[in-house]
């Protein structure tokens, strides 16, 4: 700690409790306004969508202006087409594949946790790297595949590609929380006699579930963010939300509010998955690096 | 990966654990050591089967002159389609834009979100609120947040940024506010700020939990020593801190380099905004160019490598710690 021994001998007073209690406001204040600065693209989100869109395109900014649903009534049942198709497409794929992963991910993280295989470490370094290969770099094999078996515009294909793109987060996710498991739980279990499987549901689900839990909420909104596959491979049947959101802006007339319905619609899911595991979010993301 | 295992051997706790699971089985040592292989295979399989066999076919094709507009024409034609992409001027163009479309992108969000989560680590009155707030727009729907920036702040006659400052000059009792088109004159700058928008709060979010996991007797130690804010700041803070902000920094870097959602949205690869992912879905899925389309991906691969290299190195260490 040579730093440490850097620091002593400089003789600064130590702060008073004024002192301090003053930097604590103006931190506060600090805070809130960077919070607020941030957080103003999104409450602009909501008023614009609740705003007629007269109002919604006014510039200064009409922040008073009557509030009306009428932009989440021409997104949801207006002349154009219904969201409601890609909306349920969109819920389909990222459900159906956070299945598919849980089905897959969890034995695989059990064999490199519990009951581990030989090289553990290298089948997690394995699926780390198969995460940082640019998505774009395997789109064209995996399009002229899905249409070689006929399964272009299929909504089941796409959350196998889903699937695949998650595995490694959910693999590295579930390792780290079956790791937690207190050993001497399972030992005293098996002491008992317990076979694997009831250890597996006695013993390490109630404990890893809510991890299993953020997994899953973290695996689903990746899912449901996906522009790039959903693009390439679904057409007018399959198409998710976020396909429906790049096709339906028309270049004239008013739509502001419309937009920002829309933008609110398709976010919503996403807000409150990311609200309940906001805590986990970046240990997805980074690979279980911060926790 | 002679390395990993030389460097990291199993922990003692995870040893003992390892050996009391595997002593109940009575099994042969082949058939024991395959059921305990068993449940990882499946995901094993399916990710090799969908990520390493298609980066191969990648590869493949990158040497294949392959337009599926003109399917007689098919055939091997060497390493043409990445001559191709170093002598298009427009391509290399978008390898550069790429670069600093990602290092604009990741270094003003470090630096956001460093000094975010500086003021979240403090006390104050609310803070779990500002934390929670300060997270949302990251939990914005890429597609839907960039829809909204082009339309709803960017656009120059009735977006909320030139809207703001026509409030501002009425306010200030000035005549004719500038009303920039960033899009237009700038559309890097523009594009950048909706990415700067989303992911500062995950690089507050990675440093905060930097911040949080500072050793506070230390911490206390200097301040007792007098260690004024800066000097704590400069010696104790930042080299605490190097590990996070490299995380930050690579990670960061992996996901913005496979930007496609605010390209697609904001430009869709307009005035020199192309990067390296628009440019292959340009080319695969707009001209039908298959070998061109692979040679880019190929790139990006490339590229990704370096960044992920680092990654590995830093997140091995990490590992390596937390398994003792």
């Amino acid at each position: 700690m040579s730093a440490f021994t850097m620091t002593t001998g400089r003789g600064s007073p130590r702060r008073s409790p004024r002192g301090a209690a003053r930097r604590s406001v103006v931190t506060g204040v600090a805070a809130w306004v960077a919070a607020l600065v941030f957080v103003a693209p999104i409450l602009w989100m909501v008023l614009t969508a609740l705003h007629s869109e007269t109002d919604a395109a006014s510039n200064p900014p009409a922040i008073f202006a009557p509030l009306t649903l009428d932009g989440f009534r021409a997104f949801f049942g207006g002349s154009g087409i219904s969201p409601w198709p890609p909306l349920l497409n969109s819920l389909t794929a990222s459900v159906l594949s956070v299945l598919l992963v849980l089905v897959l991910a969890f034995p695989a993280a059990f064999a490199l946790s519990i009951r581990p295989v030989e090289k553990w470490r290298d089948v997690m370094f394995f699926f780390l790297t198969t995460k940082m290969l640019p998505i774009v770099a395997a789109l064209l094999p995996l399009y002229l595949f899905a249409k070689t078996v006929g399964a272009l515009d299929n909504i089941f294909m796409l959350a196998v590609f889903y699937t695949v793109m998650n595995i490694p987060i959910a693999v590295w996710m579930l390792q780290s929380f079956l790791t937690e498991v207190p050993r001497e739980l399972m030992e005293a279990a098996q002491l008992d006699g317990a076979r694997v499987l009831t250890i597996l549901r006695r013993v390490i689900l109630p404990v890893a579930s809510p991890g299993i839990a953020a997994t899953a909420l973290i695996c689903f909104i990746f899912s449901w963010n996906d522009l790039l596959f959903a693009r390439v491979l679904t057409g007018t049947i399959a198409n998710t939300a976020p396909v429906f959101l790049t096709g339906f802006v028309s270049s004239q007339g008013l739509f502001l509010a419309t937009v920002s319905a829309g933008a609110l619609a398709v976010s919503l899911p996403v807000i409150a998955v990311g609200v309940a595991a906001q805590d986990r979010l970046v240990q997805g993301l980074t690979f279980g690096a911060v926790k | 990966m002679t390395t990993t295992q030389h460097a990291y051997r199993p922990g003692p706790v995870r040893d003992r654990h390892r050996a009391s699971v595997a002593a109940r089985d009575q099994r042969p040592g082949a058939l024991r050591r395959w059921s305990v292989r068993a449940p990882l295979l499946p995901a094993l399989v399916f990710t090799i089967l969908f990520t390493q066999l298609p980066f191969v076919g990648t590869l493949v094709v990158s040497f294949m002159e392959w337009n599926s507009l003109f399917p007689n024409e098919r055939g091997f034609t060497g390493l043409s389609n990445y001559a191709k992409v170093l002598a298009d001027t427009e391509l290399r163009h978008t390898i550069v834009f790429t670069v600093q479309l990602t290092a604009t992108v990741v270094v003003a969000s470090m630096v956001l979100g460093l000094g975010l989560a500086l003021l979240v680590n403090e006390r104050f009155v609310g803070r779990g609120v500002v934390r929670s707030l300060l997270v949302l727009p990251f939990l914005v729907v890429p597609v839907a947040g960039a829809l909204f920036w082009k339309h709803a702040i960017l656009n120059p006659t009735y977006g909320l940024m030139n809207g703001t400052i026509t409030a501002i000059w009425r306010v200030l009792g000035l005549d004719s506010p500038p009303q920039p088109d960033l899009l237009s004159t700038a559309p890097l700058l523009g594009i950048a700020l909706s990415l700067i928008w989303r992911w500062t709060p995950f690089m507050m979010l990675i440093l905060l939990a930097g911040l949080q996991s500072r050793p506070p007797e230390v911490m206390e130690a200097a301040a007792v020593d007098g260690a004024g804010a800066w000097t704590s700041f400069r010696y104790m803070t930042l080299p605490h801190m190097r590990r996070y902000l490299e995380l930050g920094g690579l990670f960061g870097s992996i996901y913005l380099v496979q930007e496609f959602d605010a390209i697609f949205m904001l430009t869709a690869g307009g005035l020199g905004t192309t990067n390296l992912p628009y440019a292959v879905y340009k080319t695969f899925y707009l001209a039908n160019d298959y070998g061109l389309a692979s040679a880019l991906g190929v790139v990006v691969v490339a590229g990704t490598f370096v960044i992920a290299m680092f990654t590995l190195r830093v997140l091995l260490s990490l590992f390596k710690d937390s398994a003792r």
